[in-house]
């Protein structure tokens, strides 16, 4: 198995989050879609890591990802409950002003 | 088309490509592309899964399966503990929070048939078009070692912990990162809050 494999896997795991963000209509897949992209990014990190020369800085990278994608979803999900509270809907389309 | 008769047919495509992942990798990397595949069609599989069902909670039950195939691979490259943090942030945190949005949230009765088409478009051109970019240019520009030259991968958790600490690595980042978090579940907590008039009695006003 070279790099290839794994950055063809990242690859396709990128654009199914971008499928996922613009083709459904509910914020919670919007969510999903984000995690599936960090989630990308993170095998091309160890992936390359791996690979590379034998320094480590891949998997920091990879852990601090993982760190930053904990505090995004605590955040989202958050602005998710405050949204669906203002608007009485989880579609994205639906939240356009930012005050009442 | 019948709703049943596409997810019969979503599904039997899916299990087929599942079965020739993995005996396309047996045949062609024996054990370790056996387990790549395995661990690649379940991530690829559990997005698919994703994107395609229309019940928001098998959505993000299926993204579990990403999220395990994920920490597969991770194994697979030789990183044991960011496969163990994988798994307890993504499945045990993340999923967790999903889970309780979707709860938190009613259903959206009128999404119907979406866009799949525009969607399977983009997805094909732009997933398509990603990946030749990608392995073009960076196996071509990056210092890559071949499969064959690789050292043999060893467990690396002490150097992990060491460079976190160590002052001239990654202390300042770890520190910020402890300020992140705790900033971040204050704040969602306070913005997530039900706000007092919420509480007041109907018969007070």
């Amino acid at each position: 198995m070279g790099v290839e494999a794994y950055m063809a896997v990242a690859g396709v795991l990128f654009a199914l989050g971008i499928v996922c963000i613009i083709s459904r209509r509910n914020i919670l897949y919007v969510l999903m879609g984000v995690e599936m992209i960090l989630n990308a990014a993170n095998i091309n990190f160890v992936a390359f890591n791996r690979y590379g020369n034998g320094g480590m800085e891949g998997r920091m990278f990879a852990i601090f990802v993982i760190i930053l994608a904990a505090a995004e979803a605590a955040i989202a999900l958050a602005i998710v409950l405050n949204v669906f509270h203002l608007f009485q809907s989880v579609r994205p389309s639906e939240a356009d002003i930012l005050r009442d | 088309m019948d709703p049943k008769l596409q997810q019969s047919v979503f599904y039997a495509v899916l299990a087929l490509a599942v079965v020739a992942a993995i005996g396309g990798g047996l045949i062609t990397h024996g054990a370790e592309g056996l387990a790549f595949g395995l661990f690649a069609s379940f991530t690829l599989g559990g997005s698919l899964m994703c994107i395609w069902e229309r019940s928001v909670v098998r959505s993000a039950f299926s993204l579990m399966a990403t999220f395990m195939g994920v920490a597969g691979l991770f194994v697979l490259l030789g990183h044991d503990f960011l496969a163990m943090a994988q798994v307890l942030i993504y499945v045990g945190g993340i999923l967790a929070l999903l889970l309780f949005g979707v709860m938190l949230t009613p259903p959206d009765l009128t999404e119907r048939k979406l866009t799949r088409v525009g969607g399977a478009i983009v997805f094909v051109f732009g997933g398509a078009g990603l990946v030749w970019n990608h392995v073009q240019s960076a196996t071509r520009s990056l210092a890559v070692l071949p499969p064959e030259e690789l050292a043999e991968a060893t467990t690396q958790d002490r150097a992990i912990g060491l460079a976190f600490l160590h002052p001239e690595q990654y202390v300042v980042a770890f520190e910020l990162a402890a300020f992140l978090l705790t900033v971040a579940l204050v704040a969602a907590v306070y913005i997530a809050r039900r706000r007092t008039e919420d509480f007041e009695p109907e018969e007070a006003a």
